[in-house]
């Protein structure tokens, strides 16, 4: 099983070695309501600055954005595509508004998308160092000596991070290579989605043509992009509100320790919006954006909003509410998800952090009112993230909403090490290789 | 199943978007802008001129078009004007230009025109040149003969250069001018002149001047005398006679040769009258010393 999975993340990563070299890939974010495609563009490194090993790559994370492509996503929901044909329009879509804007053909995609269900498990494993120094091997050993939780039928590992090394009781080890110790035990951090969702991403992705060289979980991603160095390090969630799923992910030491996605988003907001008012659904997506809040005032009484139509056929008739009233029907919603992020981080532990930052990004973020809701449900440490500012990057997707896009550049250019960067020991390895040369001879003669 | 709801799909279709990263494709790009265009016209091109008949209708036109530019008035040439030519030669030049007046400039090759005048061998330079008004207008500079040249093949005026200019019937036709004979004579025609002017004042007995084994002059008198002259420097050597001349009538008494090819002195050669002459005084001296 997890050989299995080692030759799937390692064909994905060497396919994404292939594209950084190749100096241009697609990024793309498949949300419930929007389709987020940023052409990235890998600048090869000054001519002096050659790498050690006189081998010419592209400096990883010096990368531009050359193209950007957003449109509305159909056929997805919760995350997860629901409807074949449409997503793949879609994501065809927006790959060709890309390419337009880039002027460039793209031929490697990686994705990240909210759906799934991702599921966090820590696993821990106990290995003797050989050789009394820490060296890449004892690290791949430590990591195939994990024990994989049992987590269930139809599901799939995306991230296998190392996020902590204990070398003879000193813990809090990020890389331990090279150092001197009988004892090595790490923790890892496992993100299981369900493989439906994965396949379907894959299928869509090779019907657009295109070769797929990654994939990732957006609520990772959007920590990656909307938390700070401090944060990362000190700890802090990120609550990225998206449309039809919210993510939660949890960092400490710059790693990734918890991710969770509560499958509520604005678009449950705008369907309350459309039920409670009977409007169609879009005019409802209007009056959230153009006049939603969350806290009401005194002067919200007196404001007053006209329910027009603009393709309705004209009558006398015109509906009318106050803004206190839209508010009224937004808030529960909001505090409904926001109670659930609530619960996830706290069965997740988040109080036991040293610092309890939490970082709302994702374009529900932008409702006005949401800081002080949050403040009220989550805690003191709110606050309200855009995602770094990135080159080439245009105005237009410099917003919250593209925090998990953006990040899942950061992710590309600057990958971290996950458990299949590194080699399997041999004697684990070695049914598999056997096996595989007796196929390969029966294959040639 | 309900059927799926067709909502307005401004995505493009598969086709379009596979044509689309299709173009996205330098290479292909490039062909498509470049290649395609420049492969279409060398095909055009070739197919064109593979047909013959087609190749000799566009030979015809453009033929055709060329003549009806040359038979505009404006570049018509009507008369020829030769100027810096004596009149024997003026006769020559117009036979040798062989024009066929009225012409066209276009129709005029005047360099080869030029080369033909400037081969006549009285011609030292011409300049051909067309002016306004139609007129070809030939000036030429014409060779001066300054020497009569003797060879094999009869008598020549040559110029300074030593260039043949004409052929001369008889050598009394230009008695003004001197003579020279010998092999490549012609080459030293310079040198010739300068002896000739220091030999000024034996004008009148001066035959002429040859060319001994194409290195050195012999300045030939009348009554058989001759001055042989040194291969370098014979200005000088001349003079030396001239002085002795002058001074002693050397060239009065009955000598042969004068023979200055000799740096250091003068030799003599007398007739044989003279040696016995000689002789008979000198036995005279002996017989009265005696």
């Amino acid at each position: 099983m997890m050989s299995s999975l080692f030759q799937e993340q390692r064909k994905l990563r060497q396919q994404r070695e292939v594209a950084i070299r190749r100096g241009v890939v697609a990024v793309l974010d498949i949300g419930t309501t929007k389709l987020a495609c940023l052409i990235l563009q890998f600048v090869p490194p000054p001519a002096n600055d050659a790498g050690a090993a006189g081998v010419k790559m592209p400096h990883a994370s010096a990368f531009r954005v050359i193209g950007v492509g957003t449109v509305q996503s159909h056929g997805v929901e919760f995350g997860d595509i629901s409807a074949m044909d449409q997503a793949e329009n879609a994501i065809r879509n927006a790959i060709q508004k890309a390419q337009k804007m880039a002027g460039q053909r793209v031929d490697h995609a990686i994705v990240c998308f909210s759906g799934g269900t991702p599921r966090s498990y820590g696993v821990e494993g106990v290995v003797e160092v050989a050789n009394g120094e820490v060296v890449e091997q004892d690290i791949g050993n430590v990591l195939a000596h994990c024990d994989i939780p049992d987590f269930g039928e139809g599901r799939e590992v995306v991230h296998a991070l190392p996020v902590n090394f204990t070398l003879d009781h000193r813990t809090g080890l990020s890389d331990p290579r090279g150092q001197i110790g009988s004892q090595l035990a790490v923790d890892m951090h496992l993100l299981t989605v369900a493989d439906t969702p994965i396949h379907n991403i894959i299928q869509c992705v090779r019907r657009c043509d295109l070769e797929l060289s990654g994939i990732a979980v957006s609520s990772y991603t959007s920590g990656l992009s909307s938390l700070v160095e401090d944060e990362q390090e000190l700890g802090a969630a990120c609550v990225d509100l998206g449309g039809g799923a919210t993510g939660i992910s949890v960092f400490l030491k710059r790693q990734l320790i918890y991710a969770d996605a509560v499958r509520l988003g604005g678009v449950h907001v705008t369907r309350d919006l459309s039920a409670g008012l009977h409007l169609r659904y879009d005019i409802a997506e209007r009056l959230k954006t153009m006049h939603g809040g969350l806290v009401a005032t005194g002067q919200d009484d007196r404001d007053v909003i006209e329910l027009a139509d603009p393709k309705a056929p004209p009558t006398d008739e015109r509906r009318t509410i106050t803004r206190s009233e839209l508010i009224g029907i937004m808030r529960p919603r909001m505090e409904e998800i926001l109670e659930d992020v609530r619960a996830r981080l706290d069965a997740a532990g988040f109080d036991s952090l040293p610092s309890q930052r939490i970082v709302l990004t994702g374009g529900g973020s932008q409702t006005p009112g949401l800081e002080t809701l949050a403040q009220h449900i989550l805690g003191r440490q709110v606050r309200i993230g855009r995602p770094m500012r990135v080159h080439g990057l245009p105005q237009l997707a410099t917003g919250p909403g593209f925090a998990s896009a953006v990040g899942l550049a950061l992710h590309i250019s600057n990958p971290q090490d996950e458990c299949w960067d590194f080699d399997i020991p041999a004697d684990r390895m070695g049914a598999q290789r056997i096996r595989r040369a007796v196929r390969w001879f029966r294959d040639n003669w | 199943m309900l059927p799926m709801k067709q909502r307005h799909n401004p995505a493009p279709s598969r086709l379009k978007y596979r044509l689309e990263r299709l173009w996205l494709r330098p290479g292909v790009r490039f062909m498509a802008l470049r290649g395609l265009p420049m492969a279409v016209i060398a095909c055009a091109g070739l197919l064109l001129f593979s047909d013959a008949e087609l190749r000799a209708r566009i030979d015809a036109a453009v033929a055709d078009m060329r003549d009806q530019i040359a038979a505009r008035p404006e570049l018509a040439v009507r008369s020829l004007k030769v100027t810096g030519a004596s009149p024997r030669l003026l006769l020559r030049v117009k036979q040798v230009a062989d024009l066929d007046l009225p012409a066209s400039s276009l129709d005029l090759d005047v360099a080869a025109l030029r080369v033909r005048v400037v081969n006549l061998p009285a011609v030292e330079d011409a300049d051909v040149r067309l002016t306004t008004g139609g007129t070809l207008e030939i000036g030429i500079v014409e060779r001066i003969p300054v020497a009569v040249w003797r060879n094999e093949e009869g008598l020549f005026l040559v110029d300074r250069h030593g260039q043949a200019v004409a052929r001369l019937n008889q050598r009394t036709d230009r008695p003004d001018l001197p003579l020279i004979v010998g092999e490549a004579a012609n080459d030293m025609v310079p040198e010739a002149l300068t002896i000739m002017r220091l030999a000024e004042g034996i004008d009148d007995r001066v035959r002429g001047l040859q060319r001994v084994g194409a290195r050195r002059w012999d300045l030939v008198l009348d009554r058989n005398q001759v001055i042989r002259l040194p291969e370098t420097e014979p200005g000088p050597a001349l003079n030396r006679v001239m002085a002795l001349h002058q001074a002693e009538d050397l060239l009065e008494r009955d000598v042969r040769v004068v023979d200055m090819r000799d740096g250091e002195r003068p030799v003599l050669r007398l007739s044989i009258d003279a040696v016995e002459e000689l002789r008979r005084l000198r036995t005279e001296m002996q017989g009265e010393d005696a």
